[in-house]
């Protein structure tokens, strides 16, 4: 049984699981069950001022049969009392003195609105502060959320703001919608910041009606752009992580957010340098039990490697993610059929005619006719293996001997 | 003779695999690799391109959907219902390889089609009359198929059927759990849309013998068309000449199922303990509906092993499911009875002789040729099988006469007789105008 618990920034949690500020942390009934089903931390739906929202809210785009890869959302902070969140918080605290309980905050941006909402959120006995300077929609138009992460210097001062008075840790949440993420990571760490989370929701128009021409979601026959999360923003996420994680000066640090619905997408964030996850849309299409199978799971895992800490894999790959230029240009892999795997379906042949390199010919073996790669013309794209639906039919086989490794950089510096 | 009430007859004669719901189908459809160059595609005889109809169901283009099926089988409704898909599209799906469970192709072709059939408005138009007619025997798979291509080129054809409706066995002969006389004539009716003339209660006959009300002669078919499409499938079912044939209680399974194909169950003659004879799968289809229908037992009986059957083995395991005996290696020597059947007497392979306690025999041991029959009326050649010869473009030794289906194979599946007619539309195409044309699937190969 490997130690799972987690230590992130100061702040102590059974597992490195912890639920996003959203809708399944919305008031102390749902955090409660929430640690009753296993998850190690929650970070309250973000608390400021009174908001009214709108009906409806929430979009998805689906892929076939699959539902909601992707989720959007033009729902706005919390919509309860500030005292009744508040009153929640403390009692929820108190009774799960051990699980990770923080508090998001978004108010508008007055040096005295930060310093009221931070004392008033730190005597519930909460562990931790996350600065809502994400959220991409409604809020940002009144010049919070998004607005706020999308400038470095409003990061930076706000989050001075905030530790002037604050008490715990303070973690701010960053928005994705930027060219570069490190500069307002850096003005947040900057500002004093004990970590950063990351990412928030991606602008987005999930889609568009075909009969009534109005985006989704609409409301009374108009829609808005809203937040994008869910599986398909993983990948954005990772880069993004691994982009601070891989930056020598990025020193505090980071919570990874984004599309994580099992514990393999919680150890690829955190082998990319994060040390604790948080998770959303997965539980809002799944329920608080998906966490069950990700702390079996990442424990099984840890077991079988031989790790005895979850700690100990935080920032692993990160050594092996780099510049393009830091490439070697000699190394060469080359696509290989195994025909007593290849079911015959003939995607790799088609997708490498038409959207790679030419490099399938068909040849009759066994009574069948199979593809199989012209070694050739294969440049070692991945492609055919990508596509290819039967595991172990299509592999990549190294081709050069390695005995001339050479870059990009290299081969311009000479 | 039943046992059972009229719903429990209705339950059991319900659709054996059932139209799909949307939800149901869109899962199945996005379960599809999307292949290229598909093997599912190869294996259709008619070449439907299979993959491309699920993306179609999976996109949400239910019109495009059933366009592809139709545009390379225009009995594809007929043909989602009733084709042995475990030994043609579905045996080759490479999902079968991958995780056991082929893609419901049929049941998706089904769904695809359901709508044309319910609307009742082809999708192919009737092309710009040509001025050239032709005439078919039989509205049977080929022949149907046969028009629809030929009314897409400009033909004015004209179906000639013996029967009150259209359709052939589709109508009259399937499994009515398979498949309901109503999807069949919807299909024709289909087709009947497409501007193609069906004229029902005709028999076609040999010159001179007796022209009248409800015949019409082989030459006179031939003055009136351009060309003559012989798609006439197979004649009545063969007999085992043994003492007791004639007995009443001795049906022939194709005159079995038509009573059924009427879903007046209680005019169904059935009796209490029923031999089938035979094992191919007309005689699966009598034995299972016999027993559905409320026998009390159904024994399937067979001169050779069960190895030797020719059923498909699906339809074997639902003659198993629905607890038929068997009865292998088991050859019948007489029907005993006095005045009403009252058991088979049957010999094994060691020459000891039983004694099958039955009231009733079906027979279901293949239908006899027409090909003698049709080859004298229209002069055309037969082979050595009793079979109508014809080249690769369908046409007989006779000018003018083409023929496809059941008389030119000897007894194939619906689709097989589907693509015949397909092929057959293209070489009276190129016959009569010179003009090459192609049809969805028609250059495929195996």
């Amino acid at each position: 049984m490997a130690d799972l618990s987690s230590n992130f920034a100061g702040i102590k949690s059974p597992n490195p699981f912890w639920l996003a500020s959203a809708p399944p942390t919305n008031m102390g009934s749902m955090v409660e069950r929430a640690f009753d089903a296993g998850w190690g931390g929650a970070v309250w739906k973000t608390l400021g001022e009174p908001i009214v929202n709108v009906s409806s809210r929430l979009a998805s785009i689906d892929h076939g049969a699959m539902r909601m890869i992707g989720l959007n959302n033009i729902e706005l902070i919390t919509d309860r009392p500030l005292e009744v969140n508040l009153r929640e918080i403390a009692e929820c605290k108190k009774k799960y003195p051990g699980h990770a309980l923080i508090v998001s905050l978004m108010v508008e941006s007055k040096r005295e609105a930060w310093h009221e909402i931070v004392k008033r959120s730190q005597d519930t006995g909460c562990d931790g502060l996350e600065l809502n300077f994400g959220c991409p929609h409604g809020m940002s138009e009144r010049g919070m959320g998004a607005a706020m992460g999308q400038v470095p210097e409003y990061t930076c001062m706000v989050t001075e703001w905030v530790k002037e008075v604050a008490e715990v840790p303070v973690i701010v949440k960053l928005t994705p919608n930027v060219t570069n993420i490190i500069p307002p990571a850096k003005a947040a760490m900057n500002g004093g910041a004990d970590a950063v989370s990351l990412i928030n929701t991606i602008n987005s128009i999930m889609g568009v009606d075909l009969d009534t021409m109005v985006p989704h979601p609409n409301v009374n026959g108009m829609a808005a752009h809203g937040g994008y999360c869910g599986p398909a923003v993983k990948p954005i996420a990772l880069n993004m992580v691994s982009e601070l994680a891989r930056d020598a000066e990025f020193t505090i640090p980071i919570s990874g957010i984004g599309g994580i619905s099992s514990w393999r997408d919680a150890v690829e964030f955190m082998l990319l340098g994060a040390e604790n996850v948080q998770v959303c849309t997965a539980v809002m299409h799944y329920g608080y039990r998906i966490v069950e199978d990700m702390i079996d799971g990442l424990n099984n895992y840890l077991d079988e490697k031989g790790i005895a800490s979850v700690s100990d894999i935080i920032g692993k790959s990160v050594p092996r993610v780099t510049d393009w230029g830091n490439l070697d240009l000699n190394y060469v892999v080359k696509a290989h059929v195994n025909e007593e795997h290849c079911i015959r379906c003939n995607l790799c042949y088609v997708a490498c005619e038409d959207g790679a390199h030419q490099s399938f010919e068909f040849v009759e073996s066994n009574g069948h006719r199979y593809p199989r790669v012209i070694e050739e013309e294969c440049v070692g794209c991945n492609l055919c293996a990508l596509v290819c639906p039967s595991p172990g039919a299509i592999t990549m086989k190294r081709r050069d001997d390695g005995s001339n490794p050479q870059t990009w950089q290299e081969r311009t510096a000479s | 003779m039943s046992k059972l009430t009229n719903e429990q007859i209705e339950q059991n004669f319900a659709d054996l695999h059932p139209l799909m719901s949307a939800a149901e189908a869109l899962a199945e459809a996005s379960r599809c690799l999307y292949c290229f160059d598909a093997p599912c595609m190869h294996a259709c005889p008619t070449h439907i391109d299979v993959p491309s109809f699920i993306k179609k169901i999976a996109s949400g283009n239910l019109k495009g959907s059933a366009r592809v099926i139709f545009d390379a089988n225009p009995i594809g409704s007929t043909c989602a219902r009733v084709c042995p898909v475990e030994a043609l599209c579905e045996g080759a799906c490479v999902e079968k390889t991958l995780v056991q469970k082929p893609i419901e192709i049929g049941r998706l072709q089904r769904y695809a089609t359901e709508k044309t059939l319910t609307d009742g408005e082809p999708v192919f138009a009737p092309g710009k009359l040509n001025g050239l007619s032709v005439g078919i025997v039989g509205s049977g798979p080929a022949g149907l198929s046969c028009a629809a291509y030929l009314a897409r080129l400009g033909y004015a054809v004209t179906v000639y059927e013996r029967r009150a409706e259209p359709g052939g066995l589709d109508t009259y002969g399937m499994a009515e759990y398979k498949m309901t006389r109503a999807a069949s004539l919807a299909e024709a009716g289909l087709i009947g849309k497409m501007g193609v003339k069906f004229v029902t209660r005709t028999s076609v006959v040999a010159d001179g013998r007796g022209a009248g009300a409800g015949t019409v002669t082989a030459s006179e078919l031939r003055s009136r068309h351009d060309a003559v499409v012989i798609a006439a499938g197979l004649g009545a079912t063969n007999r085992l000449n043994i003492t007791g044939e004639d007995l009443p209680g001795v049906i022939d399974a194709l005159t079995f199922i038509e009573a059924i194909k009427t879903r007046d169950w209680s005019s169904v003659p059935l009796g209490r303990r029923v031999a089938v004879i035979g094992a191919g799968n007309t005689a699966i289809d009598a034995a299972t509906q016999a027993k559905r229908l409320g026998a009390e037992s159904v024994m399937l009986v067979y001169r050779r092993t069960e190895a030797d059957a020719p059923a498909y083995d699906y339809e074997m395991e639902l003659a198993r499911q629905d607890g038929i005996d068997f009865y292998w290696q088991t050859t019948p020597v007489e029907i005993l009875g006095d005045g009403r059947v009252t058991g088979l007497r049957c010999s094994n392979v060691k020459g000891d002789e039983t004694v099958i306690d039955c009231d009733q025999v079906i027979k279901a041991i293949g239908q006899a040729k027409l090909g003698p029959a049709l080859g004298e009326m229209f002069g055309v050649e037969i082979d050595e099988k009793g079979r109508i010869r014809v080249d690769d473009e369908m046409r007989t030794s006779a000018a003018g006469v083409f023929a496809a289906g059941d008389c030119v194979n000897g007894g194939a599946e619906a689709v097989d007789a589907a693509q015949m007619g397909k092929r057959t539309a293209i070489g009276i195409h190129r016959a009569l105008t010179g003009e090459r044309v192609t049809f969805a699937g028609s250059g495929v190969s195996k």
